[in-house]
């Protein structure tokens, strides 16, 4: 291979292939060089920034959008991105959606409640949109580097957007406490990326994976023999761990997230709770899954790089290995998982999930009880949520080596999850924000008896509140219930444990949601608050993003519909 | 769309309510408050003239007497992903339950004249209420069920929280509390169940009986079969592809939240028989989990402490919904669900069933007979009354040793179905005597009444009937289900039945010392002597009706009994049928065991 063919190929996968399925992030990196220019010209510094920004993000929204709608993701290859460094397939398209159409209404919500002002609007989009690139490329990485990449790209634009409110000291402290804590952790999962790509030789995780299951790591420690390069392996496992469980401020690595989410503006926060949360989720998948479970065909990788070439190579004996143990797998199913060889590496990443995420899931339950601040017990709600949706990836892991229908479906409660989620938090937060407007407050005691004086509100809160428990006929029971579905078809003691754990923390979080519920529809009205009034398009703003919690509620079946079609083909 | 459909008619009869609260709710045009709490009460008459028309034979959709099987069934996909249908039906053990709801919500919102907080709020929550209950006892579908249970949960925390007394938020939280958390185990045994389900190991009969097949006019049940496989329905085409893999290890299952089809897998097949902690049974852990869920609501000791809370604090409305319908959602939980879904279960615990039915009759009834305040003694009257209940639904007497005689259990279970229509009755009628004159002194001392006779004659009447009615005269409604009970558990456990039998004397003893402590004497006690005025034409309108039934259920109770008798024996008789099975299975196991010196390994069918 000359260098001529080689320059050949690069352009034409870059031309071809990439670049055409990269188009909503290309819009909005373009959205941003365009809002940033804009102003140097006369004139254009008229031109609101916020109708830039939600152009661009309606255009990139309108092309993540399948254009032969649902049917198009059942054929939907997976097909790899800029020489192996990405992946587009059902769960980028899906996950790009999800954060296209967050975006647009988050900026919406950024516009109503004044937060950008005409001075710094411009600033704040980019950084919106900036990360929302970032998060993008979280989604669909498909290589230690751009997980790399993709983490710190969403979580730098974050760190300046929890001190967007200037001049407030929480706020400065809250951004300084977030990027210390992420450049930390950033640093450590930089180190767990070095280990692991030494230990196997490459960093592109398909070919990770396929590394991992030649080097038979059962005879490994069926020999006890060289120790040190599992413990490598594990360590550099836990060491990427600690970057993910940042992302997802899983216990022990959550104390950023309520002083950020106290000291951040609402809006912010819920760009964090959603949008973050959900490309950091939509990672620990493609991590997880990447290092544990090699796709039976060949892939159709870019033969470019030297890797994919090797890939096709080294994957055929897993291929043929699996095949060739189907008919023992009919008869005793135990064995093949015992057997297969990226067993052992599965045990382990789902043992780390499934503790990581019930002790975060209760912690997060627990420790909002006590706060008197509603920012900040919704973000150690967003902790505990955390927590129940890590227990899907957990579940859909440890499903992949044995059933692969129901590790679909325990992927579709994931992504289910991760959709009424952003309808539950963003009324949530921009209820909260806009009472903030309202009355400078963001106390709960201070919102006693709302429900005289906003009822809509009130009432819309309170539903939502409900729904984040997970009662139905609330969009929040069907995510839910899919987890703790999933759960119990993974079976085994740790799976049981996670199902009860979960189940409990239902009834424990009941509790403190309610407290809030009841103080603005119970307790009296304080005589020291003037009337509240929200006027009209914050009202029907919140009716737009909270009705679907209810509509949702009732009839889940075309969400469900969606995330059935990108879990099924999002890995065979 | 019209009423001549099931589908159209039944829907009908669980949304209306909520139609009418959503209207209320949304609607920009501001009523007074009394106009509100008029539109609520037409919405619950018309509801409940819904739900008398079922009676009426020449309606399309009507209940037709004397037939045991589900009636009105009908069949929508609603969340095809998750494999949850629109299922509802009727039968002998919901419709009595029904007709009771859509009565006392007419009753019960008739009874709200005297608030005056909120009222819009208060008839919206109300109305959402009551479609809640009416679903959970139409639903036929496991998580339709779940959901319409769910659905009554924030309305009555609210209704207790709002408008209660002065310790209305704990008592709601309690509430709350303890249904959730009954609730959360009862969602668990759902997912074992469903998990384990199989349509396709039931035969054809027992599909058609679970309602997924319906059999036409000249045709056997095979027919039926094969006309509903090679039909368009997407579960008829699941069932032919998973039904038609040869390699039984290969086979998938084609699992089902429906609990008609669940009843019959639990009866018929050894699905839930598994083997899954502590070497208990699938069945048995789900059992355990559905009763405790059920048990709360109904309530039993020892999870009964929030009942008396939540009635001592919530208004007199809701107390009236609460005793006379929402605990009897427990009872009918156990019926439907746990005993034919998890019959080997259910009798292994037979015992301990019973037993939680005792130990809550003599608790409940020593607990009223110590309280001071008049609404907390009734509320432990309602733990005493609804112990018989569970009492009744235990007695498993259909054993080897009396020749799989299904007799007496019978009689229990129709008895402990009648004690919940009389209980529905009395106990509304008893919180609804204590609200009138709740409403007139403010107070409910049971020391500091006395002679209310002699100022309120006309209301003392009603109320010595009612309370007469809840102690289980002759002649009155609460009588019936009690002496059946009693009896049937004389077959059953002598022990049992003769405490059982005593507590008719603790029940006489604190619902007379009641009596003579409120009606009775020379002199009223308390303050606000001057605020006893006569029972008023309102109150005499919800008091007669209430009066009435208990006379005419304690003097006819073949109008009730005509109505449940036949599902309730059909349920019997099935697990009396399923026992004798059992019983042969395991004598026909044991000489294997002593032959052969190991375990034989049961055939599967």
């Amino acid at each position: 291979m000359n260098l001529h063919t080689l320059v050949e190929s690069l352009l034409n996968d870059t031309l071809e292939t990439s670049l055409p399925l990269f188009r909503p992030e290309l819009v909005l990196c373009a959205t941003i060089v365009l809002m940033l220019v804009v102003r140097v010209f006369p004139g254009g510094s008229r031109l609101p920034s916020f109708v830039l920004a939600l152009g661009g993000s309606i255009l990139a929204l309108l092309l993540a959008l399948p254009t032969e709608g649902l049917a198009a993701w059942s054929e939907l290859q997976r097909q790899e991105l800029f020489t192996g460094m990405l992946v587009h397939d059902t769960l980028t398209a899906y996950i790009r959606l999800f954060l296209m159409a967050f975006a647009v209404l988050f900026i919406v919500l950024s516009e109503l409640t004044g937060i950008a002002d005409r001075e710094d609007g411009q600033d704040y989009y980019a950084l919106v949109l900036g990360a929302t690139v970032g998060m993008c490329v979280m989604a669909s990485a498909n290589h230690l580097l751009t997980v790399f990449l993709g983490v710190e790209m969403a979580s730098v634009p974050s760190y300046v957007l929890s001190g967007v409110v200037k001049g407030r000291r929480r706020s400065s402290e809250a951004a300084l406490k977030y990027a210390v804590y992420g450049a930390g952790t950033a640093g450590v999962m930089l180190y767990g990326v070095s280990l692991l790509a030494g230990v196997l030789g490459s960093a592109h995780l398909p070919t990770m994976a396929a590394k991992l299951s030649a080097l038979d790591i059962l005879s490994m420690i069926a020999a006890g023999e060289e120790g040190s390069k599992l413990m490598v392996l594990a360590l550099g496992g836990l060491m990427l761990g600690v970057g993910l469980a940042f992302k997802l401020s899983a216990v022990p690595f959550h104390f950023w997230c309520p002083d950020v989410f106290e000291g951040a503006s609402a809006e912010v926060d819920a760009f964090l709770s959603v949008a973050s949360k959900a490309a950091a989720l939509a990672l620990l998948l493609r991590v997880g899954l990447g290092l544990t479970h090699v796709t039976p065909e060949p892939q159709e990788a870019v033969a470019l790089a030297p890797a994919a070439t090797k890939l096709v190579a080294s994957n055929e004996s897993p291929v043929t290995q699996r095949t060739a143990m189907k008919p023992v797998a009919l008869v005793a199913e135990q064995a093949d998982s015992e057997a297969e060889p990226l067993s052992p590496v599965r045990k382990f990443v789902v043992t780390i999930i499934a503790i990581v995420a019930m002790v975060t899931c209760t912690f997060g339950n627990l420790a909002a009880y006590g706060q008197t601040n509603i920012k900040r017990m919704l973000g150690y709600s967003t902790i505990a949520h955390a927590g129940y949706m890590m227990m899907a990836v957990a579940a859909a892991i440890a499903l992949v080596g044995s059933d692969i229908t129901q590790a679909h479906s325990a992927v579709s409660a994931l992504l289910l999850y991760v959709t009424i989620y952003l309808f539950m938090n963003l009324s949530a937060f921009a209820i909260i924000a806009f009472l903030r407007n309202a009355m400078q407050s963001e106390e709960i005691e201070d919102y006693a008896g709302l429900v005289r004086s906003a009822p809509v509100i009130a009432v819309m809160m309170t539903a939502v509140l409900v729904s984040l428990i997970g009662l139905p006929p609330l969009a929040g029971f069907w995510p839910k219930l899919r987890v703790l579905q999933s759960l119990y078809e993974a079976g085994g003691t740790l799976m049981i444990t996670a199902l009860i754990v979960a189940g409990l923390n239902t009834a424990i979080s009941l509790i403190y949601y309610l407290r809030v519920a009841k103080t603005m529809c119970i307790d009296p009205e304080p005589d020291s608050r003037g009337p509240v009034s929200l006027g009209f398009l914050p009202v029907a703003y919140v009716l737009v993003v909270s009705l679907p919690v209810l509509i949702l509620g009732l009839l889940p079946e075309w969400v469900a519909r969606w995330a059935d079609a990108a879990a099924q083909q999002f890995f065979v | 769309m019209n009423l001549s459909e099931p589908a159209v008619y039944l829907s009908l009869l669980v949304f209306l309510p909520a139609l009418v609260g959503i209207v209320l709710a949304v609607s920009p045009v501001r009523l007074t408050d009394e106009a509100y709490k008029l539109v609520t009460l037409a919405g619950t008459i018309v509801t409940f003239m819904l739900s008398l028309w079922l009676f009426s034979s020449g309606n399309e959709v009507h209940f037709e007497l004397g037939v045991a099987e589900m009636q009105n069934l009908f069949n929508v996909d609603w969340i095809p992903s998750f494999g949850i249908q629109y299922l509802m039906g009727i039968d002998g053990i919901s419709f009595p339950l029904v007709i009771l709801t859509t009565f006392l919500c007419v009753v019960a919102m008739g009874a709200s004249w005297p608030i005056n907080k909120h009222v819009k709020a208060y008839c919206v929550l109300f109305l959402l209420l009551e479609t809640g209950i009416i679903g959970v006892f139409l639903a036929l579908d496991f998580f339709l069920f779940y959901v319409f249970w769910e659905v009554m949960l924030l309305p009555m925390y609210f209704l207790i929280g709002i408008w209660g007394g002065p310790r209305r938020e704990y008592a709601a939280i309690k509430f709350f509390l303890y249904t959730l958390l009954g609730s959360v185990g009862m969602l668990i045994a759902i997912l074992m169940l469903y998990f384990n389900s199989d349509l396709t190991r039931l035969d054809a009969q027992q599909l058609a009986d679970a309602g997924i097949i319906a059999i036409a006019e000249g045709e056997t049940a095979d027919q039926a079969l094969e006309s509903w496989k090679s039909g368009e329905s997407a579960l008829a085409q699941k069932f032919v592809e998973y039904s038609s893999e040869a390699d039984p290890t290969q086979r998938k299952p084609l699992h089902t939240f429906n609990i008609l089809a669940l009843q019959q897998m639990g009866q018929h097949t050894d699905l839930f028989d598994s083997e899954v902690l502590w070497g208990k049974s699938l069945q048995w852990w789900a059992f355990l989990l559905l009763f405790v869920g059920f048990v709360i609501k109904v309530p039993s000791v020892p999870l009964h402490t929030w009942l008396p809370d939540a009635h001592v604090e919530a208004p007199t409305p809701i107390s009236m919904i609460l005793a006379g319908i929402l605990l009897k959602l427990g009872g009918y939980g156990i019926i439907r669900i746990c005993y034919p879904i998890c019959p080997q279960a259910a009798y292994d615990l037979a015992y301990f069933v019973c037993t939680i039915g005792v130990v809550s009759m003599v608790w409940g009834a020593f607990a009223a007979l110590a309280q001071t305040d008049f609404k907390r003694m009734v509320a432990y009257s309602s733990v005493s009354h609804m112990g018989y209940v569970v009492l009744g639904f235990g007695v498993w007497s259909a054993v080897g040793d009396t020749g799989y005689n299904a007799d007496y259990w019978k009689m229990g279970v129709n008895g402990a179905m009648y004690q919940m229509i009389g209980h529905g009755i009395s106990s509304a009628g008893m919180f609804f005597m204590v609200g009138v004159v709740y409403d007139r002194v403010h107070h409910r001392n049971l020391n500091e009444f006395g002679g209310l006779f002699a100022k309120m004659p006309i209301y003392s009447g009603f109320a010595v009937g009612i309370f007469f009615a809840g102690l289980g005269l002759p002649g009155l409604c609460g009588f019936i289900g009690e002496v059946l009970v009693v009896l049937s558990v004389w077959k059953y456990s002598i022990l049992l039945a003769v405490i059982s039998a005593a507590v008719v004397v603790l029940t006489a003893g604190y619902i007379l010392w009641a009596i003579q402590r409120v009606y009775l004497g020379a002199e009223y006690k308390g303050p606000h002597e001057e605020a006893l005025t006569p029972i008023t034409m309102r109150e005499i309108f919800i008091a007669a009706p209430l009066m009435f039934l208990a006379v005419l259920f304690g003097i006819y109770p073949k109008l009730v009994l005509d109505y449940m008798q036949p599902s309730v024996d059909m349920q019997i008789d099935q697990l009396a049928a399923w026992t004798q099975e059992h019983d042969e299975r395991e004598t026909a196991a044991k000489p294997k065991v002593i032959r052969d010196g190991q375990l034989a390994v049961l055939p599967r069918d």
